[in-house]
């Protein structure tokens, strides 16, 4: 017989992660409607593989399977990878980034609700620095067919004519026109404004996904999956850093809407620096963890070797987050903020 | 009027209408009432009477054991049949020492006698109301003769009376409310008067307009400028004292602290209704108003005298079929009873009868996913998945640290914890297990301090002996030398002379005072506990059975704790 409380709020881990996945969805549409399918393509691949590898560390560390498995928490981690990886990287990419994820980064420290990194970054970061050349075949908006992004995702198609199917993505053009040799006389309007890839604020089509997931975000917060803190941070800090970089020196720094829109911004804040698990918990200490992997995505972005920093700038911030929950917790009820007590 | 805000708490479904659709009914006078000596906070009383005795409804029948405890009375005339171990209302189904009544029938009062405290002192008073055994209705049965004293400067600033009822199911507060507002309010007067209170708030939670409407024309026929009733937000658990203290002041009152230190007393509208019945009517606390609720027919308020079967009293709201337990309290704080076969006491404002559909068994236990939904729903800003992380790997010492015992297990964290997690079993096994290791060590202390008594004076004695051989050889050989040997060359030879000496001499009697290691120390304390314990029983024989039952109570108490947190830990412990 359990003890009090007996009742308890319908709330359970599945039903939780079952509505982060469903938030993922509009950002899907707006992936598949400009993009084409093949995102739906990887996803199924990682989805399949997280599953499996799953099942297969579950039994070997003899937990139940029917919760475990049904928790959603390796779809989620699956979904994620998928989204962040370029939909026309070859299909044993994904497979690789979605089995070191699983086994490694959430496993091998324990499993749900145990590890320390986020497990999507730690896959994504693994992978850039690997694979660094498949790492970057994102689609164009002139949409290839799904026959022949399935050849391409399954290595079936001529190599020769690869470049010219891919396209990168916003933050890839711009540091690449920005770095190239005649960097001197490329400012970053000019480097925008001949660039097929860029739309209204920021890239063609991935200012879509953004607000995409934007939307799916805000539902979330609305339906308290999670708490405005990390997003807002996250976003408010990248805005205002962009902003001020760009107003200082426009030629140089793109512009905050380009950072919330171009890149995995969106994706990020509602989604990846709010992974409970390796995220800070304290009210606190979600403002300064959101606000930090901002600010080293912003870096890395800027001066950086890579298009995009976000896996790196959670890991980095994934490791600090004992220190900054011990250092912000709470004022307990009727204590002072030092722990005393008031009138002493 | 300002109202503050509380942060965290939660909204379950309420299911209160049930049991408000009737007035309270009297429950039949049984045939035999099981009155338990011990049902407040503090010292078991003194049974007064003994089998045969004839007792009078109102009647003393336990007395006060010091100040730290609240009197007992027979809640009907009739004859003593027994004074003996009974079934108590609590979760381990220990027994403890009860008075049991054969009812006659006659329902035949003591001398009832108004109590005029305005011409007696406060201390008499006080005395008075111990003696009446009034204690905390609410739930807590504290005893109330220890709250009535005000404050710095003898006055107290706001004097709040509870009438949230937070808990669902729960509903004695409101109906009490309801139909005797004017007796709740003349006891609140007394209240007002004897802790010189500048004002009084009754916080009612706005989901009973009844009892506010009535709460507010007794205040307003009474004419109490210094009284308002304040209706408060529904949200669990405002009913807490502390919770409701913030709501209705601002004030936070800390964990370990008197409120009356803060300006401000809290009492129970049951409380303040048996503080009238004793000082305004001489009528000590003999009944209580009982909800019967949940998987019953005819869920109602009952006036019950303290004593009756909880059986009997459940009979008449018919418990369905599918009842498979007994719960008293809320379905949020109230505890599992063992047995129905057990006394109504002056802390029963609630019995629930379960049932699988209406408290399903909770789903498997998942890992925490630090999701901060518990430290959300906290009301004492505690974050409970740290706590739960330091009870389940037993760093206690963290768990203190991260004011564990700020936790007033509430039980909104397990509400709301998507992975099922019984976080408040964690709170309550880790704090028992502190209190154990507390008690543990103050005895582990005092064996220490004697044993090093002990090796202080072996230490001394062998020294001394030392000395004295030294003194002999000394003495030896300057008889065979000659005198020439001055003072100070011979003080300094004694001692290294004397060490062997002296060690050769204790040595076959192997003193264990010889070169005291610390393990050593640590041995002997273990071993002093060890035979501190095994003197006990012997010890035990002397106590009486009220003595032997809160010891058992305790240990009992411990035992379940660890017996139902057990399962959760890691297997490796
Ligand atoms: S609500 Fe449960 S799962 Fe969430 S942080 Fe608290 S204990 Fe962990
Ligand atoms: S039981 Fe304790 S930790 Fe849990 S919500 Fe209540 S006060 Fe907070």
């Amino acid at each position: 017989m359990n003890n009090s409380p007996y009742l308890r709020q319908a709330a359970s881990v599945q039903s939780v992660m079952l509505r982060v996945l469903l938030a993922l969805l509009p950002g899907i549409a707006a992936y598949v409607w400009f993009f084409g399918a093949a995102i739906v393509l990887q996803i199924v691949l990682a989805s399949l593989t997280a599953l499996a590898a799953e099942a297969l560390v579950l039994h070997l560390r003899g937990k139940p399977l029917a919760i475990f498995l049904t928790d959603g928490s390796a779809l989620v981690t699956a979904w994620l990878i998928a989204l962040s990886f370029p939909p026309l990287a070859p299909w044993w990419l994904v497979v690789l980034a979605t089995l070191i994820a699983i086994i490694v980064a959430k496993h091998l420290y324990g499993g749900l609700g145990q590890n320390p990194f986020n497990p999507a970054m730690v896959a994504f970061a693994l992978m850039i620095v690997a694979y660094p050349q498949f790492m970057s075949r994102w689609p164009g908006t002139d949409a290839i067919d799904f026959a022949t992004q399935w050849q391409i995702i399954f290595g079936l198609h001529a190599n020769q004519t690869l470049d010219a199917l891919t396209m990168a993505t916003p933050l890839d053009a711009l540091r690449t026109a920005l770095h190239s040799t005649n960097a001197t006389t490329v400012t970053v309007a000019s480097a925008l404004a001949h660039n097929p890839a860029i739309g209204l604020m920021a890239g063609r089509g991935w200012e879509w996904v953004a607000a995409g997931h934007l939307v799916g975000g805000l539902w979330l917060v609305q339906q308290r999956i999670i708490t405005w803190h990390l997003p807002t941070a996250f976003l408010a800090t990248l805005f205002l850093l962009a902003g001020l970089a760009s107003t200082i020196n426009p030629s140089e720094f793109a512009g905050p809407l380009f950072h919330l829109f171009g890149g995995g911004a969106m994706l990020a804040a509602f989604f990846i620096v709010t992974d409970p698990v390796s995220a800070a918990t304290t009210p606190y200490g979600k403002l300064i963890f959101a606000a930090g992997v901002a600010l080293l995505t912003w870096i890395i972005r800027s001066f950086g070797a890579y298009p995009d920093g976000i896996a790196f700038a959670v890991l980095l911030m994934n490791i600090a987050v004992p220190l900054i929950d011990m250092a912000t917790q709470p004022r307990v009820f009727g204590h002072k903020k030092n722990g005393s007590n008031h009138h002493g | 009027m300002q109202l503050f805000d509380f942060n965290g708490g939660v909204t379950p479904d309420y299911h209160k209408e049930a049991s408000t659709q009737s007035p309270i009914a009297v429950s039949p006078a049984p045939t035999f009432l099981v009155i338990p000596l011990h049902q407040s906070i503090g010292g078991t009383p003194r049974p007064l009477v003994s089998a045969g005795d004839r007792v009078l409804k109102g009647q003393r029948i336990g007395a006060a054991d010091g100040d730290m405890s609240s009197a007992i009375h027979a809640s009907t005339s009739g004859h003593v049949v027994a004074v003996e171990m009974r079934r108590m209302p609590h979760p381990s189904g220990l027994s403890a020492l009860c008075v049991v009544i054969k009812a006659d029938g006659r329902d035949e009062w003591i001398a009832r006698q108004s109590f005029d405290y305005r011409s007696h002192t406060a201390a008499e008073t006080r005395d008075y109301l111990r003696d009446a055994g009034v204690v905390g209705l609410g739930g807590a049965v504290f005893p109330t003769h220890l709250k009535m004293s005000p404050g710095k400067g003898d006055k107290l600033d706001t004097l709040i009376i509870n009438g949230a009822e937070c808990e669902p199911f729960i509903t004695c507060d409101d109906l009490l409310m309801r139909e005797r507002a004017e007796a709740i309010i003349q006891g609140v007067v007394i209240l007002r008067d004897l802790l010189a209170a500048g004002r009084v708030l009754v916080g009612i939670e706005d989901n009973k307009p009844q009892a506010v409407a009535a709460m507010t024309a007794a205040v307003q026929a009474g004419g109490h400028q210094d009284m308002a009733v304040v209706a408060v937000p529904t949200r669990y658990p405002a009913g807490g004292a502390k919770q409701l203290i913030r709501v209705l002041t601002g004030i936070e009152v800390p964990h370990g602290k008197r409120s009356t230190d803060y300006g401000v007393q809290c009492f129970n509208v049951g409380t303040a209704h048996a503080i009238h019945e004793a000082i305004n009517l001489g009528q000590p606390l003999i009944s209580r108003i009982v909800t019967v609720a949940g998987n019953v027919a005819a869920p109602r308020n009952y006036e019950v005298l303290l004593g009756t079967s909880m059986e009997a009293l459940l009979t008449q709201s018919q418990p369905l079929p599918d009842t498979d337990r007994l719960i008293m309290g809320g379905p949020m704080m109230g505890v599992s009873l063992p047995s129905k076969d057990v006394p109504v006491v002056k802390a029963t404002n609630c019995i629930l009868a379960g049932s699988k559909k209406l408290f399903p068994p909770p789903p498997p236990e998942m890992p925490c996913i630090r999701c901060g939904e518990c430290a959300t729903a906290c009301p004492a800003d505690l974050q409970p998945f740290e706590l739960y992380w330091f009870s389940r790997a037993k760093i206690f010492g963290k768990a203190q640290e991260y004011h564990l015992f700020d936790c007033i297990e509430c039980g909104c964290c397990s509400y709301v914890c998507p992975s099922h997690i019984p976080l408040v079993d964690y709170y309550r096994f880790a704090k028992s297990e502190i209190w154990a290791n507390e008690s543990e060590k103050a005895a582990a202390d005092q064996a220490r301090e004697q044993y090093e008594f002990r090796q202080l004076r072996e230490a001394r004695e062998a020294q001394e002996k030392a000395a004295r051989l030294a003194a002999r050889t000394a003495a030896g050989r300057a008889a065979a030398t000659n005198a020439l040997a001055v003072a100070s060359d011979a003080t300094s030879d004694a001692t290294p002379a004397a060490a062997p000496v002296a060690k050769s001499a204790t040595t076959p009697a192997t003193e264990p005072a010889q070169t005291p290691s610390p393990q050593a120390a640590l041995i002997a304390a273990a071993l002093e506990r060890a035979r501190a314990q095994q003197v006990q029983p012997a010890n035990t024989t002397n106590l009486t059975p009220e003595q032997q039952a809160e010891i058992a109570a305790i240990e009992a108490r411990r035992a379940q704790i660890r017996a139902q947190a057990h399962p959760h830990l890691p297997p490796d412990d």
